[in-house]
């Protein structure tokens, strides 16, 4: 993935709690076999209704969503992250997110900041008119109003977007200590039909 | 020095370490990998353009299941019939070149072994006790039912499991989910589990691992467990984890994937020792009443919008929690549904009857038991069973409840996730109502603009007779 250590730009103020992933993208656009071009059907149900403010031109070319409570609940489909990734949304902020949604965003280095409710309702005000930055180094969210809110992200996860680790090749540095622990339970664990 | 008392989610994460990092972060060893055609084709690319293979395909199994058509697969002298949808089909045979490719153990959509991928691990003894199962779906904590940890993720992750049988995780937190006593008439697993989500809320698992514990549990069969442990994702849980024990050994001996001989003796002494030690340490603590409950339905978009079915449509107005009143009321606007009306009078168009969550024999011969030789309401337009996997439909056939279905006014499918997420031409047209025994009652879930309510196998026979939502409890003899 692409390293990211800070993503910069307007800020979509949606705001909505338990946006799931079949509101990110419907089942009937993951028949495709690659990652590309599902931004033109990303929240496409939110889009259909007239004034949304997904499609307001005051919010062309955002580069951050931000959201209420549980967002990307629902279906484990990484093609959720894909499709607003492709929209060009490079990070989300919400007071929670589903376990499986920030993991997926984190292995494509989409960022994901978790911060509390009057902070967002804060941003989601700031963000009709002004730019928001969103920090990795230093773990904050700026706007240019002098707002400045800390988040908390781990440490392994930061590294990682920073330096856009290819997490695979990471873990495959692991192969003697996957083997042994393999040759270990192999007495214990068989494959299945064995 | 006594060992401190320990979960069994802790004991099967610590049988699985592969190594430690100073944050706590785990490379976690994964024993069972289910695969299906929608989150792997980019998998396998990844895998492909990086030049890696997939490290135990012995572990691996994949099956089609999401966009498969539940028509008919073969025509009259056995051949295949061509998928109409091209994406569907350049999706399928995606995962036929990969599968190919890269050696992966594979049951074909003609295949009498195939069906949901959670239908089809536990069943085939894919799924066994303290193994760790992962799958790119979300509602892979179903074959917690069994005893084992078991998760969805996503695509990369699926990559990342391809490729070298481990997973980077952090420990979950843990929550107790308790219920004690005897369900009523009428009442089952499902109504059990709508129940513990409403509690619970949709995100109040989040970050958690659930262990179902207490004599109703206990009292189960692995079926009920299987729907039980399978919407823990719906209360924003990882994962749901029953203790394996007596039912559980007795449904897995024998099956096909399963160890047998003096194998399958070891293991069994072996699972015995997973369970939770007394004294042990759970970060939340839930307690319900078994008696308490009644047969469920949801209102809204969430499935945490329940209500007994002897309910009513409840009023935003009257929620005290902002956030909450702003969505219910979006919810009944997206529903169609007034505050006050009684649940037994929302007429449906759709019965649904099919998915993980409700597509075993069990719950097929739950439905056949209320519709006995009654007939599907003339007010239903479409009345679809959808049976989890070949070898369910065949137990079905053999028992005549096909025929029973089919007399009633049901159509009878091939296996596939089908309505549950109206990824294939089985959906709901928008505007109208589904009584379905799917897990999900999001906006839009079951095609555009389409309204669900979930309820129990049951509880959708019942509907599919009455031409509304209805209190099964009136309808056993
Ligand atoms: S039946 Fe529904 S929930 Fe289950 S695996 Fe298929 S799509 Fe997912």
């Amino acid at each position: 993935m692409n390293p990211v250590d800070q993503v910069t730009g307007r800020a979509i103020p949606l705001g909505l709690a338990n946006i799931d992933t079949d509101v990110i993208i419907a089942a009937d656009h993951l028949k495709t076999v690659t990652r590309l071009g599902l931004g033109a059907h990303a929240l496409e149900s939110l889009r259909r209704v007239p004034g949304n403010v997904i499609d307001d031109p005051a919010y062309q070319g955002a580069t951050i969503l931000i959201a209420g409570a549980n967002f990307g609940c629902g279906s484990s489909r990484e093609h959720a992250v894909w499709a607003l990734m492709d929209r060009g949304i490079m990070a989300v902020i919400a007071p929670s997110f589903s376990d499986i949604f920030s993991g997926n965003a984190f292995k494509n280095g989409m960022v994901t900041v978790v911060l509390p409710q009057p902070a967002i309702d804060r941003l989601m005000e700031v963000a009709t008119t002004e730019p928001i930055t969103i920090d990795l180094t230093t773990m904050t969210v700026t706007t240019p109003y002098q707002d400045r809110f800390i988040f908390d992200l781990d440490a392994f996860r930061r590294d990682c977007l920073i330096h856009g680790t290819d997490e695979i090749a990471l873990t495959m540095e692991n192969e003697a200590a996957i083997g042994s622990y393999e040759a270990r339970v192999e007495a214990l664990l068989h494959s299945p039909g064995t | 020095m006594q060992p401190h008392p320990q979960t069994l989610y802790e004991k099967i994460w610590n049988a699985h370490v592969v190594d430690r990092r100073d944050d706590g972060t785990c490379l976690i060893y994964i024993d069972r990998h289910l695969v299906h055609e929608v989150t792997s084709p980019q998998a396998f690319e990844g895998l492909r353009l990086a030049g890696r293979r997939v490290r135990r395909p012995d572990l691996t199994l994949a099956v089609p299941d999401h966009n498969l058509p539940t028509t008919v697969r073969v025509d009259a002298d056995g051949k295949r019939i061509p998928i109409a949808d091209p994406a569907s089909a350049a999706q399928l045979a995606a995962l036929e070149a990969n599968v190919a490719l890269f050696g992966v153990p594979y049951f074909t959509d003609r295949a009498a072994e195939q069906g949901i991928v959670h239908v089809v691990g536990p069943e085939q003894g894919f799924t066994l006790p303290g193994t760790t199962l992962v799958c790119g779906d979300s509602h892979t904590a179903a074959h917690g039912a069994l005893g084992a940890l078991a998760f969805g993720i996503g695509t990369s992750e699926v990559e990342h499991v391809l490729a070298t049988q481990t997973l980077l995780l952090t420990p979950s937190k843990t929550m107790e989910v308790r219920v004690d006593g005897d369900l009523g008439p009428g009442v089952t697993a499902k109504d059990l589990i709508l129940t513990i989500i409403g509690v619970i809320g949709a995100a109040g698992g989040a970050g958690h691992v659930i262990e179902y514990r207490g004599s109703t549990f206990e009292a189960m069969s692995i079926e009920s467990r299987l729907t039980v442990c399978n919407m823990s994702i719906e209360a924003g849980a990882r994962s749901g984890l029953i203790a394996p024990d007596d039912v559980t050994f007795a449904y897995l001996a024998g099956r096909p994937m399963a160890p047998s001989g003096a194998d399958w003796d070891r293991m069994v002494s072996y699972w015995r020792t997973l369970k939770t030690d007394d004294g042990a340490h759970f970060d939340k603590r839930v307690v319900i009443d078994a008696a308490s409950i009644e047969p469920s339905v949801t209102w809204g978009t969430s499935p945490d919008d329940v209500v007994g079915v002897s309910g009513m449509v409840p009023d935003p107005a009257a929620m005290a929690d902002p956030v909450k009143r702003a969505a219910a009321a979006k919810a009944l606007d997206y529903m169609g549904l007034t505050p006050g009306t009684a649940m037994t009078d929302i007429a449906v168009q759709h019965v649904f009857i099919g998915s993980c969550t409700n597509s075993r024999i069990e719950d097929l011969r739950a439905a056949a038991a209320i519709i006995g030789g009654r007939h599907v309401h003339p007010g239903i337009r479409q009345a679809l069973i959808v049976p989890g996997s070949g070898l369910v439909k065949r137990q079905a056939e053999a028992e005549g409840l096909d025929q029973l279905f089919i007399a009633a006014g049901f159509e009878w499918r091939e296996p596939g996730c089908s309505m549950c997420l109206g990824m294939n031409p089985d959906k709901v047209p928008p505007g109208e109502r589904c009584a379905s025994t799917s897990n999900r009652n999001f906006m839009g879930r079951q095609g555009p603009g389409a309204r669900t309510h979930l309820v129990s196998p049951a509880m959708a026979a019942a509907a599919a007779i009455n031409g509304r939502l209805s209190d099964v409890r009136e309808m056993m003899a």
